[in-house]
């Protein structure tokens, strides 16, 4: 968020011309991609406040809960924004998520691997499988839609398939009692401040178990993977050779191209950031549940897809934010918790979904517009 | 050794069994202007692509400040000083005006490492070119999209010499605008050749080439019909031999004689 703030601030910092008429922060904030979702987070917030204030959902508790969902969304929605932004979409990504969990779950059951292995092996896959879709999409020039789509089936049916041979069902578990003493897990398993939550319990501030310890223990692995890469993911998109470059490529590739930006590799980069993504969000989803199920992450493509346009993503590339796409997810995470607090029944989410997708279209069509209207 | 800043030698490129381009000479010095005319299947853009390093010529020789280059891509072409400004410009409207004049070559900042792009330093250069080339960029972080056609065309052109163009190829950079518009760019032409800088001016336009050409080039069905300086040719004569005014007289006359026959 700083590195945002910053950003803004140089960018009307700079222009001294007295030509200039001057721009208000309010202005250049009102012709940032992320706006939308910003307002639209607000307006989710300030919605369960008044509809589901007192019901303990923003509780230490029930915050870190939407928290969390929102977060687990917001891994895989950052990472389908960058991709976006460069131009191209992923719809394996639900996929990759099933296929991480089992790359971890059978190695580390199956064949003996410690555990930190198998979650190294199940990278190292993501990496393949984000170099596949990438490589293909840029020899072949293909939609990446159709790529991608294709590996969506792909690689569902081979970890059903694979899965079903070497273990004889779908679900693999016993991850648990893997998980302490090893070297790597507790980067995806550990929930961090327990000492602000024990102490908050102290004080009586936050509820308690029957046992004394808080009914909160920590911030959720998801939440601080989801703000480490939504800090990171900015970072790159704004200051750096790399960001632009994204930005270049999906905005217009053979232009990219023509000026000596490396347009295959950042696409390739970019599929590989995808799919990592997914390894990330299945790791810390296996782990928690320490279990493996091959029907993990289904659907979950298109919730990343959703999120990164309510965040301001354009779905011609070349345009969106990072921060969009997590504002998107923490819209899509709090109302889908939420709505357990309200008397709406919840059938109604995906409804919620969609209206809130085909909303942000509509808006970031005219924001695309106002941007490159003429003077 | 001559005083020519770039020589293209008989340029030819076949695509199969297609003669693209078949003997084409092309000679510059520094400071000229040099227009290329040519009508629809001329072989201009292949010839452009020639010169960009995107094709390597299949007979020919190009001779840089004396000494004879292969391109091997188009990379190369622009290493040495020989910039393409196509017609789509190589710009995404989305994109700021400073983050396009720095696309694939932004400076950077910092450790190694975590270089940064120094966006002070682009936004501070690129407000400065495209002040000198009389565009008021208002505000240089903003979208090249509300930017006029001829003012992305000279940003297009300000970028490729800011960043060491001794031999500018421009194609086509004044068919998509105005009347006015077209003058604007025409003149940062001239004068972007007065500072020293060979410019290949790509057009079938006559009316646009011919004020400012020092000499013309003539393509016509991959050939070249030869290269004249201003003063040995009119605007007339030009368009005629443009449009296979040649041609069409020989057409003329062969008409009238089987009319002759025939009565």
């Amino acid at each position: 968020m700083s590195t945002k703030s910053k950003s803004i601030k140089s960018k009307t910092d700079f222009n001294q011309d007295e030509r200039l008429k001057k721009v208000s922060n309010l202005k250049v904030l009102l012709n940032r991609p992320e706006l939308g979702a910003l307002g639209g987070a607000i307006l989710v917030f300030i919605f369960f406040g008044i509809v589901a204030g007192d019901t303990g959902m923003f509780s230490a508790y029930g915050i870190l809960n939407f928290l969390d969902v929102s977060a687990n969304l917001g891994i895989i929605a950052i990472a389908a924004a960058m991709l976006m932004i460069g131009g191209e979409f992923d719809l394996s990504i639900g996929s990759m998520i099933g296929f991480a969990g089992i790359c971890i779950a059978i190695p580390a059951i199956y064949w003996g691997w410690p555990l930190w292995m198998s979650i190294i092996f199940a990278f190292s896959m993501a990496v393949l499988v984000g170099y596949f879709n990438g490589i293909l999409v840029v020899r072949t020039g293909l939609p990446s839609f159709i790529v991608t789509l294709a590996m969506l089936f792909i690689l569902r049916g081979a970890t059903l398939a694979l899965t079903r041979l070497i273990t004889g069902r779908t679900q693999v578990p016993g991850l648990r009692v893997l998980i302490e003493n090893d070297p790597i897990a507790w980067i995806f398993a550990t929930d961090s401040f327990k000492w602000v939550f024990t102490w908050l319990g102290s004080m009586n501030l936050i509820a308690l178990r029957t046992d004394g310890t808080p009914l909160a223990t920590g911030i959720p692995p998801s939440v601080i993977w989801f703000i480490a890469l939504a800090i990171l993911t900015t970072w790159i998109l704004m200051k750096t050779r790399y960001g632009n470059w994204i930005f270049a490529s999906g905005g217009d590739k053979n232009g990219a191209n023509n000026v000596g930006v490396p347009v295959g590799r950042v696409k390739i980069s970019l599929f590989i950031g995808t799919a990592v993504a997914a390894t990330i969000f299945a790791t810390i989803q296996v782990l928690d549940a320490g279990s493996a199920d091959t029907m993990r992450g289904t659907l979950k493509e298109l919730e990343a897809i959703a999120a990164a346009v309510v965040g301001g993503c354009l779905l011609t590339g070349g345009y969106g934010s990072a921060i969009g796409a997590a504002f998107g997810a923490i819209i899509f995470g709090t109302v889908s918790m939420g709505i357990f607090y309200t008397d709406v029944d919840t059938d109604w989410f995906k409804v919620f979904l969609g209206a809130m997708m085909l909303i942000a279209v509509i808006f970031n069509n005219y924001i695309r517009r106002k941007v490159t209207e003429s003077k | 050794m001559s005083d020519y800043l770039v020589q293209f030698n008989n340029i030819s490129k076949f695509f199969g069994k297609v003669i693209a381009l078949k003997d084409v000479t092309m000679k510059l010095r520094k400071g000229e202007i040099m227009c290329l005319l040519g009508d629809n299947g001329a072989g201009k853009s292949t010839l452009i692509k020639t010169l960009a390093g995107v094709h390597k010529p299949d007979e020919g020789e190009i001779i840089f400040e004396g000494e004879k280059i292969i391109f091997d891509s188009p990379k190369d072409a622009l290493d040495i000083g020989i910039a393409t400004v196509y017609q789509d410009l190589a710009l995404v409207p989305l994109m700021s005006v400073t983050r396009n004049f720095f696309m694939g070559r932004e400076p950077l900042k910092g450790p190694p490492f975590l270089k940064t792009f120094d966006i002070e330093k682009a936004n501070k250069i690129a407000a400065e070119r495209m002040g000198q080339i009389g565009i008021d960029v208002r505000d240089p972080s903003q979208a090249v999209g509300t930017m006029s056609g001829g003012e992305r065309q000279c940003l297009a052109i300000s970028r490729a010499i800011y960043f060491g163009a001794k031999v500018l190829v421009l194609d086509e950079p004044t068919s998509a605008l105005g009347v006015h518009q077209a003058s604007v760019v025409l003149k940062y032409i001239v004068k972007a050749a007065s500072q020293g800088l060979a410019v290949i001016l790509i057009t079938h336009n006559v009316h646009h080439a011919y004020p400012v050409g020092n000499s013309f080039t003539v393509l016509n069905r991959g050939k070249s019909l030869g290269t004249y300086e201003k003063k040995d040719i009119s605007r007339e004569k030009l368009l005629s031999m443009m449009a296979g005014g040649e041609e069409l007289d020989k057409l003329e006359v062969e008409l009238k004689e089987m009319n002759r026959i025939s009565s």
